[in-house]
């Protein structure tokens, strides 16, 4: 179906998924850290004195 | 408006409902791409069917160098009006810039074997593109080397203009000289060269690739904006926990 390169081509789509999937779940389980820490601190009562800076 | 918009806190509200749509959106627009190019284009009458690496390896190639711009533009929001979220986006572009970079060039390698008989030629455009990797790698070694977000922000916006001079090589190196790789063929003052039967799967995974991006971008800004907050109370309560020692 894909011609005597459908190696080629399905290394390169195996490629793009691998890198593009590699991302989105290290950016999901960073989220993730992010807010399990900031719960942790919020839960030990630690509060900001106010403001919205990032 | 935009400065409202701008707001960390209004950016979570706003970013946190606009999330699911894109990610709706993302996900039919492409299903739909790859159903077009894996399906529905011809094969081409000199490339055979590698031409379907193309409909991956042309939008990773647009989005290393509109992340590298996104950068650049986000740079300059911190240098000169010292936005902190102008920061967080130039922190969160650099890992998306870096990936698409990366694809580009491990899936325009695997085109260059079939196609040019070679994985990597020295020509102006794949080395350009390789500076442009090592540029996204140089920015995120950066970040990581400076631990005050607001100092590390300074620094890797110098870095990344001093860096942009590499983007219009990128863009215009198929012209100014003879290169392997093939000139543009979709923008083009006199328009895209390539047939609709192909040019239509590529403008859709394009545009499906960007809403992938521009997701991602969103949802790492809101990751960094967290993370910067853990850092302030955690130095809060540091200093609780000094003073409380201190008595």
């Amino acid at each position: 179906m894909l011609g005597p390169h459908g190696a080629f081509i399905l290394a390169s789509y195996a490629a793009m998924a691998l890198i593009v999937g590699g991302l989105i779940v290290a950016s999901i389980l960073d989220h993730r850290a992010q807010l399990r820490a900031l719960a942790d601190l919020e839960g030990r009562g630690v509060r900001r004195r106010g403001g919205d800076e990032a | 408006m935009w400065t409202k918009l701008a707001n960390p806190s209004v950016f979570l509200r706003w970013s946190g409902a606009a999330l699911p749509w894109l990610v709706a959106l993302t996900l039919g627009l492409l299903a739909v791409g790859l159903y077009k190019s894996l399906l529905l284009a011809p094969a081409d009458y000199q490339q055979g069917e590698t031409v379907r690496i193309m409909f991956i390896h042309v939008p990773a190639a647009w989005l290393a160098l509109f992340f590298y711009s996104t950068m650049a533009a986000s740079a300059i929001g911190t240098l000169v009006w010292r936005h902190p979220l102008a920061d967080v986006s130039q922190k969160a572009a650099a890992p998306i810039g870096a990936a698409f970079t990366l694809a580009c060039l491990v899936t325009g390698a695997l085109w260059g074997k079939p196609m040019w008989g070679t994985y990597w030629v020295w020509d102006a455009r794949l080395t350009s593109v390789l500076v442009l990797f090592l540029m996204y790698c140089g920015v995120l070694a950066l970040w990581r080397t400076i631990e005050d977000p607001s100092r590390a922000a300074r620094a890797v916006s110098i870095l990344t203009l001093v860096g942009f001079v590499n983007v219009p090589i990128v863009k215009f190196s198929v012209d100014w000289w003879n290169t392997l790789h093939q000139p543009a063929s979709v923008f083009r003052l006199d328009g895209p060269t390539i047939h609709p039967s192909m040019l239509h799967p590529l403008l859709v995974m394009a545009v499906a690739f960007t809403l992938l991006a521009v997701t991602l971008h969103l949802q790492r800004m809101r990751t960094e904006i967290l993370r910067r907050r853990v850092r302030t109370l955690t130095i809060l309560e540091a200093e609780r926990l000094d003073r409380r020692a201190a008595a």
